[in-house]
């Protein structure tokens, strides 16, 4: 239970930190203490310095779907992993044979997407 | 009231503003956003009942990897907001099939018999992993072949001009 307190700890830090970055300066412009003078420049979108082409509301390459779509089938063999990690030793020899069959039977399409060259970025 | 409820009273809050926030949102971008709200809020009563690997998997799987893809998913087909586009004739369907899970859900509420009281037991990773293994080894085996079917289909969607 007492890691669960943690955890809550954690959530309010959590929201407390961006909402006072959000807070702070505001409550300071209400105090008078930070001059409030916008002009264009000053509000213009801050990308490193460049200055920003175009809307942001642009279509991505089609190819990072496909990406997407790996990335959440392997998370889940990751999310898998973990409760078997945790009883390795008392699984014993099944254990490590049945992770083996599910690790194995995901890395065929592991394989079957480097054959159809669905890795390689052209 | 006990802290516990009050977390919860928040936690649901949180998740059924999310969830209005994500049908209501004019914008599909927010409503994807709102949606991961819900998501992660319903990831907090899996912690207040005591089931932290549901909890894990409710942030990583759905807060983390579906909403990537949903967002993908938008910003690969949208150009722009096109606000109007979220209009649809099929506006009474959508609310005749929202009125009868509303009242699937009712029912099974009203008719089932519910324990007065219930004291969760703690699932934790240790128990799962005793049983996931060793009990259940065969729908686990069989879950992977879906990943597998998945991935698979993944790849002759998203990528059909590399299937010779």
């Amino acid at each position: 239970m007492s890691d669960f307190g943690l955890l809550g700890i954690f959530v309010i830090l959590a929201v407390l930190v961006p909402a006072s970055m959000l807070l702070i300066p505001y409550m300071l412009t209400v105090a008078g203490v930070k001059p409030h003078r916008p002009n264009s420049v000053k509000n213009d979108t801050y990308e490193c310095g460049m200055r920003t082409v175009g809307g942001s509301w642009v279509r991505y390459n089609f190819r990072y779907y496909f990406y997407a779509l790996s990335f959440l089938i392997f998370s889940i063999e990751t999310v898998f992993l973990y409760p078997w990690a945790v009883r390795f030793k008392d699984l014993r020899w099944f254990g490590f044979w049945a992770m083996l069959v599910f690790v194995g039977i995901i890395t065929i399409g592991l394989v079957y997407e480097w054959r159809k060259n669905a890795l390689e970025w052209k | 009231m006990s802290p516990l409820l009050a977390i919860y009273i928040v936690v649901s809050v949180m998740a059924v503003a999310g969830g209005l926030g994500t049908v209501l949102a004019r914008n599909v971008v927010y409503a994807s956003l709102f949606l991961l709200l819900s998501l992660l809020s319903v990831a907090g009563i899996y912690v207040l009942l005591f089931s932290p690997f549901l909890a894990l998997v409710q942030v990583l799987i759905y807060g983390g990897a579906i909403i990537i893809v949903v967002l993908f998913a938008l910003m690969l087909t949208r150009q722009g907001d096109e606000t109007g586009s979220l209009d649809s004739p099929q506006k009474p369907l959508a609310a005749v099939a929202g009125l009868a899970a509303l009242g699937v859900l009712i029912a099974t509420i009203v008719v089932n018999k519910w324990p007065p009281s219930v004291d969760p037991e703690p699932v934790g990773f240790e128990k799962l992993g005793a049983t996931l293994f060793t009990q259940w080894a065969v729908p686990f085996e069989i879950a992977s072949v879906l990943l597998l079917v998945a991935l698979i289909g993944a790849i002759v969607i998203a990528r059909p001009e590399d299937s010779q």
